[in-house]
């Protein structure tokens, strides 16, 4: 199954990248490229097999809900890119 | 260069100063390192470093000197420089990924690890070149500059600073090769001696393929056995913080340091971590090193297989017993891998949207900062990765890729699980190749992506594993062999890690 340069275009919208026509010919054409590869995942029998999210199978791990300090406030604020005064500047969210 | 272990004893004996150490390192880096001029992406010199932290480095000695002074007993890794890779936080520093997107970046707190590393009065020495988030076999994607493998056989790897800077002064063009990667710039610094240790990390086999790369020695734990916290996520299921070192010791020395659970990462493991060091000497007698025949086949070089059935004999010398054991979905790894690591890549980078860090560009709305941010902050690798992964999560094709990827994930950890009934330990080549040259693999991602097929089956199982150097290939450059150890049964890989350095040459 090829991937077109309309998907290529939608998965870019999706992951919110602006890319260059050029940019949407390369990946698109090398996403394809991947994804025959990774056709050979389908040559294994896998109805029987349950999936994998985590190696050791940890699950829900839960901690008590304790004030604790934070890391430097003013740090945080330092590598805002838009500030005026102590808030983050940004555009305007609702239209 | 002494090693972690010898410094640091040195310096608890007074018998050299924390000062005096670090001094030595931030003058071999100056000797040795080397920016690439304006313009150009190779160093006029071995290029591992981004940034080196002179001034904080060496108040951190006067510290620790006066903290010797006091009287008050100092920790194990007293006075040792140690390199961090360019994804791990120490506050107040920049922190970049190698990416333009977070280029002045500056870490608001310290890594677990960092944390662990100060406590025992390390001193943090500077940040590595690697590639753009962890993403490359090359150190090639990184958005700053090549890194140079220093390990060519004419290099004098044991020779003091100013050996070292005139062989590098009459011979840099001969450094033509890459480094391996991702942390390919911690790799370069450890084998060109600048550091003992340095801290980098793994997502498919970026620390124990550029040490193979570099004829050094590197260690992934066990998932879960060192906190991420603090390391910037690729891929949060495989990620692990792995250290590299010059010798097993070294290694087992900074593993004891960085090892244990932390609350701060829910999916650290509780299981104690034991001092690597005890017993390191134990030897291999009994053991039962594990050799599969689907790691030796087409695609690996022949010369490499070599060495590292060469190594396999060592160990059986040593009293070790070698068992052959199968891992028939190994052929499928990469293909998994690439999915998986992909996926989760694309998710834990959708926080870089030039908002509140980093590259912000200009745009009329908030979407199209987001967009034009991220188009103009992520590099070709970067970006292809994410498409990748939003393809593979999103809707028509999850089943078909993201969920086929999980499911074929088991049946490679279960692989494992057999192979390690019959088997204490498996042996097989680190890397298909020793060192390629700059510019040789980029421009097929999926030869690139190939370079790592022994590493990554050892991220998807969870397992522990390590590479550590078997000798060189006729034209010089380095192999590595590669143990892999059951859960949380890096010890034993130790000791045989430490039987094949013993018996090396």
């Amino acid at each position: 199954m090829a991937v077109t340069e309309n998907d290529a275009k939608h998965i870019a919208k999706l992951a919110r990248l602006e890319l260059t026509e050029q940019e949407i010919k390369l990946y698109g054409g090398q996403l394809d490229a991947i994804l025959q590869y990774a056709g050979q995942l389908d040559e294994p029998d896998t109805a029987p097999v349950p999936p994998t999210a985590h190696a050791l199978g940890i699950e829900n791990v839960m901690r008590e809900d304790l004030p604790r300090q934070s890391p430097a406030r003013g740090a945080i604020l330092a590598n805002f890119p838009h500030r005026e005064f102590d808030l983050l500047k940004v555009r305007k969210v609702i239209e | 260069m002494n090693s972690a272990f010898e410094t640091a004893g040195l310096v608890k004996a007074g018998k050299t100063s924390a000062a005096e150490t670090v001094r030595a390192a931030l003058d071999a880096i100056a000797k040795l390192d080397g920016k690439p001029s304006p313009g150009s992406r190779l160093p006029g010199g071995i290029g591992a470093f981004l940034e080196v932290f002179e001034e904080n480095a060496l108040a951190r000695a006067r510290e620790i000197d006066k903290k010797r002074a006091s009287g008050a007993p100092l920790g194990r890794l007293a006075g040792v420089p140690v390199a961090l890779k360019d994804n791990i936080l120490y506050a107040g520093q920049e922190c970049s990924c190698g990416s333009r997107i977070l280029a002045g970046h500056k870490a608001v707190y310290n890594a677990t690890v960092v944390e662990k590393l100060l406590a025992q009065d390390a001193v943090i020495i500077g940040r590595t070149n690697m590639d753009e988030f962890a993403m490359g076999s090359s150190c090639e994607n990184s958005s700053r500059q090549l890194t140079r493998n220093p390990s060519h056989p004419e290099f004098p790897a044991r020779g003091t600073t100013g050996e070292k800077s005139a062989w590098l002064q009459k011979n840099l063009e001969k450094l033509d090769r890459v480094p391996g990667g991702s942390s390919g710039g911690s790799a370069a610094a450890v084998a060109a001696g600048m550091v003992p240790l340095a801290l980098g990390s793994e997502t498919g086999g970026s620390v124990r393929q550029p040490a193979s790369l570099c004829g050094i020695t590197g260690v992934k734990p066990t998932y879960g056995r060192v906190s991420r916290y603090g390391l910037v996520a690729f891929a949060s299921s495989l990620d692990q913080i792995s250290p590299f070192a010059r010798d097993t010791r070294d290694a087992a020395l900074i593993l004891s340091v960085i090892a244990g659970h932390a609350p701060s990462d829910s999916t650290s493991a509780r299981e104690e971590a034991p001092d690597y060091l005890a017993g390191l000497d134990g030897g291999v007698k009994g053991m039962k090193i594990g050799i599969a025949p689907e790691f030796f086949g087409a695609g690996l070089d022949g010369q490499t297989g070599a060495l590292v059935k060469v190594a396999a004999e060592k160990l059986k010398t040593a009293g070790a017993e070698l068992v052959e054991i199968s891992l028939p979905h190994t052929k499928y790894a990469v293909a998994v891998y690439y999915i998986l690591a992909s996926s989760e890549a694309s998710s834990n980078l959708a926080r870089f949207d030039g908002m509140r860090y980093g590259l912000s560009a200009e745009g009329a709305s908030l979407g199209e900062v987001f967009c034009k941010t991220r188009g103009e902050g992520f590099g070709p690798e970067v970006k292809r990765r994410i498409m990748l992964g939003t393809y593979a999560l999103s809707a028509g094709y999850y089943d078909a890729y993201y969920g086929k990827a999980q499911k074929v994930r088991t049946l490679i950890a279960r692989d494992y699980a057999e192979a390690f009934k019959k088997a204490d330990l498996i042996l097989t080549p680190t890397s298909p190749t020793p060192a390629f040259r700059f510019g040789e693999k980029t421009a097929d991602p999926l030869q690139m992506y190939l370079s790592d097929i022994y590493t990554i089956p050892c991220n998807l199982a969870g397992l522990g594993g390590m590479s550590v150097p078997c000798g060189r290939v006729s034209s010089g450059w380095p192999a590595g062999a590669q143990l892999l150890c059951r859960h949380f049964d890096e010890a034993r890989m130790f000791r045989a890690a430490r039987t094949l350095e013993e018996n090396a040459g």
